[in-house]
């Protein structure tokens, strides 16, 4: 018996299951294309210049084109004794080249990064050009060596070789206070001058308790509003949902008034007779002013998921805990607890992804001690204007949040976070 | 919260101290916001209470900085207020027609790639505002949008779409199909069937979604740091301007004013929500 006779066919003669198929197919175009609008403006706008910070942050190319002769025949240089003649001649026209456009500064101020010293010389090399003071019919490598002795220094050398690749990990390096030594190694900056690493510290360790301050605060009220009868635990709602609702910057601002040295809460604190008047505690500008208004402003994250789970777990269940011996304690962390674990794993990854990237209120209430890997990123990007290194360390930050938010889809599901 | 009589004097200590926790806590999220408004009526220049307003003497109020908020001289908040509702309106309406299109084609069945398309589109969301911020920029330099009305109200469309994509979803979650098929076998054509039976019923989740990208674009401060030039000066960054220079109370003028209008948004929201959920059938 061939399969043909079993087939059932539609209306039309097509066989069943090639009508489905072809059915099935245009609902999925007729689906994508619904998505398509958004997917393609969010590439286009969003995606792609992510991935273009990612180019910016290992760009290198400003000496690799401005020095290509150069580079051609240092390939075959091994790197250890002052280079051949070749290389010199090779250098010495294009940095001819570079006298005719006036770029010899840049390159001087790009070498001078990789290894102290080049600045002056290549100003003197670039002289002895101007005035034609260099014979070209003759050995021109003797000539540049006799411009300055460092010219004849073969470390000097080895540090144009190593600007010869495209690309460099070194702001990346950077971002960990690490750099590319005169060998080529990677190295540590020296102890006092580690930066960037204290800021990655700093970001993980307010990042961490912000998270459990939150959880410690909004497990208990939303306990409270997932057990509470409806017609009172609406009203509650409201604290929680109006500073949800109300602008980050005011609530930083409230904060700002509350914390001051002559406010609020330092009142309060004399009044009780916590402090004396004449030495009220800075509240502000340090590290405890982001931590209370961060906690404050990051609370209703934490709250919502949580409430959103205790929602769906019956009363009756704690209630049979205790009818079975548990006392309440026993009943509530042998049976409330474990089920409200996905609240917590939604909350605490929430409040931890956006508290790891927050920029606002550390800039306002932080102070020196108070600032996160967020305000170096503004500050390279609006102040020293060093735009690869702010792209590197932005990638770095995005890596680490990317992988929270992998953990968060897998665990939560992004089509589970609710809203309000 | 009454405790039954029969409860023993541990746990009836446990929960007083549970109680008192909570409104420690409750305390701590509402109280910060009602520090504003007697502060913004002060009549003098300082940030303090002072004892004039401590016994409530008349004299002490005043509303000198909601004058000078709306008729101050050389006074940005006229320029910025403009700018803030013509951009966020913007990007709501564009949040809104792209995020629904988007939460249609997701909440079909059919959808191919469905777990890393949601993933990105609500990535904007996850990603730190301030790199996505330097994205933005990066990208709106290149075009030649930056510090245009355009420029940022594309910046916020971005920002403000996965709210969208989210509340239509979840609206759509609870969604009968079996009333667009009705519609379609009595010859509607397929837009007809969206305007007339799907909006309809989805029109809670949009509106609420709309309210959440209008008020993310009105808050938004971050990204518009990095585009705006002097015209395109908003709300927000007037108050990060202000705040990072000097504590003006005209500041606690308009942050009066962002309270009851964030009042005002909360409460349409919350009548959204319980709408959208009776009409789904969903009674808690």
């Amino acid at each position: 018996m061939s399969s043909e006779t079993k087939q059932i066919l539609t209306t039309d003669g097509i066989p069943l299951e090639v009508s489905l198929k072809k059915a099935e197919k245009k609902n999925k175009i007729k689906a994508f294309l619904l998505v398509a609008p958004l997917l393609l403006f969010l590439i286009i706008t969003y995606v792609f210049p992510i991935g273009e910070m990612f180019s910016r942050s290992i760009d290198d190319k400003m000496i690799t084109n401005m020095l290509p002769k150069t580079f051609k025949e240092m390939e075959k240089w091994d790197g250890q004794e002052l280079p051949s003649e070749e290389v010199f001649t090779a250098f010495y026209y294009d940095f001819k080249v570079l006298v005719e456009k006036q770029e010899h500064g840049k390159l001087g101020q790009r070498l001078n990064k990789e290894k102290n010293g080049f600045n002056s010389i290549t100003k003197k090399l670039f002289r002895q050009v101007k005035r034609k003071k260099i014979d070209e019919s003759t050995s021109i490598k003797k000539q540049i060596m006799k411009v300055h002795k460092r010219w004849r220094n073969v470390e000097y050398w080895q540090a144009i070789k190593r600007t010869a690749p495209p690309y460099t990990m070194s702001k990346y390096l950077k971002g960990m206070d690490m750099y590319y030594a005169a060998d080529g190694s990677i190295a540590q900056v020296e102890e006092d001058r580690r930066i960037h690493r204290i800021l990655w510290l700093r970001t993980l360790e307010i990042a961490f308790f912000v998270t459990l301050f939150c959880f410690l605060m909004g497990y208990p009220i939303a306990h409270l509003l997932a057990t509470l009868p409806m017609k009172y635990s609406n009203l509650l709602m409201i604290c929680v949902l109006l500073p949800f609702w109300t602008s980050l910057l005011v609530r930083t601002a409230s904060w700002m008034i509350l914390l001051q040295q002559q406010g609020v809460v330092n009142d309060f604190f004399v009044m009780i007779g916590l402090v004396a008047d004449d030495n009220r505690p800075e509240m502000m500008y340090n590290k405890v002013g982001t931590y209370v208004a961060m906690t404050q402003i990051l609370l209703p994250f934490m709250v919502l998921p949580l409430y959103s789970v205790m929602k769906t777990i019956s009363p009756s269940l704690m209630r049979a805990g205790k009818s079975l011996g548990g006392t309440p304690f026993v009943a509530f962390w042998k049976v409330y607890f474990p089920l409200t674990i996905p609240g917590i794993g939604a909350g605490c990854l929430l409040v931890f992804i956006l508290a790891i990237g927050y920029y606002i209120t550390p800039a306002l209430v932080g102070g020196a001690s108070g600032t996160l890997i967020s305000n170096q990123i503004a500050f390279h990007m609006k102040q020293t204007l060093d735009w690869s290194f702010a792209s590197a360390m932005g990638l770095m930050l995005l890596s680490g949040v990317l992988v929270i938010y992998w953990i968060y889809n897998k665990l939560v599901g992004v089509d589970n976070i609710k809203l309000g | 919260m009454a405790l039954p009589s029969y409860t023993e004097t541990r746990y009836r200590i446990w929960h007083y101290i549970y109680i008192a926790i909570c409104t420690f806590v409750f305390f701590f999220l509402i109280a910060p916001l009602f520090v504003i408004f007697p502060l913004s009526f002060n009549a003098e220049e300082f940030l303090v209470f002072s004892e004039g307003m401590k016994n409530l003497d008349p004299d002490a109020f005043s509303l000198r900085w909601y004058k000078d908020m709306i008729y101050g001289t050389k006074n940005p908040w006229g320029l910025a207020a403009k700018n803030s509702f013509i951009i966020a309106i913007f990007a709501t309406i564009g949040s809104i027609i792209l995020g629904t299109l988007a939460a249609l084609g997701l909440s079909s069945r059919h959808m191919p790639y469905k777990g890393i398309i949601m993933a990105t589109l609500i990535s904007p969301m996850i990603v730190p505002l301030i790199i996505s911020g330097v994205a933005i920029f990066f990208f709106m330099a290149k075009v030649g949008l930056a510090a245009t009305h355009t420029g940022i109200v594309l910046a916020h469309i971005i920002l403000g779409t996965p709210f969208v994509v989210i509340t239509v979803t979840a609206t759509l979650s609870g969604f009968d199909h079996s009333v667009t098929r009705a519609a379609a076998s009595l010859g509607s054509n397929p837009v007809n069937t969206f305007m007339k039976i799907t909006l309809p019923l989805i029109l809670p989740g949009v509106i609420s979604g709309g309210l959440f990208a209008f008020v993310t674009s009105f808050d938004e401060v971050v990204v518009v740091l990095f585009l705006a030039g002097l015209e395109n000066t908003t709300i927000p960054i007037q108050m990060w301007t202000g705040l990072r220079e000097q504590l003006s109370p005209t500041i606690l003028a308009v942050a009066t004013c962002l309270i009851i209008l964030s009042t005002l948004i909360l409460i349409s929201a919350e009548l959204l929500r319980r709408r959208s959920e009776r009409l789904r059938g969903i009674n808690r």
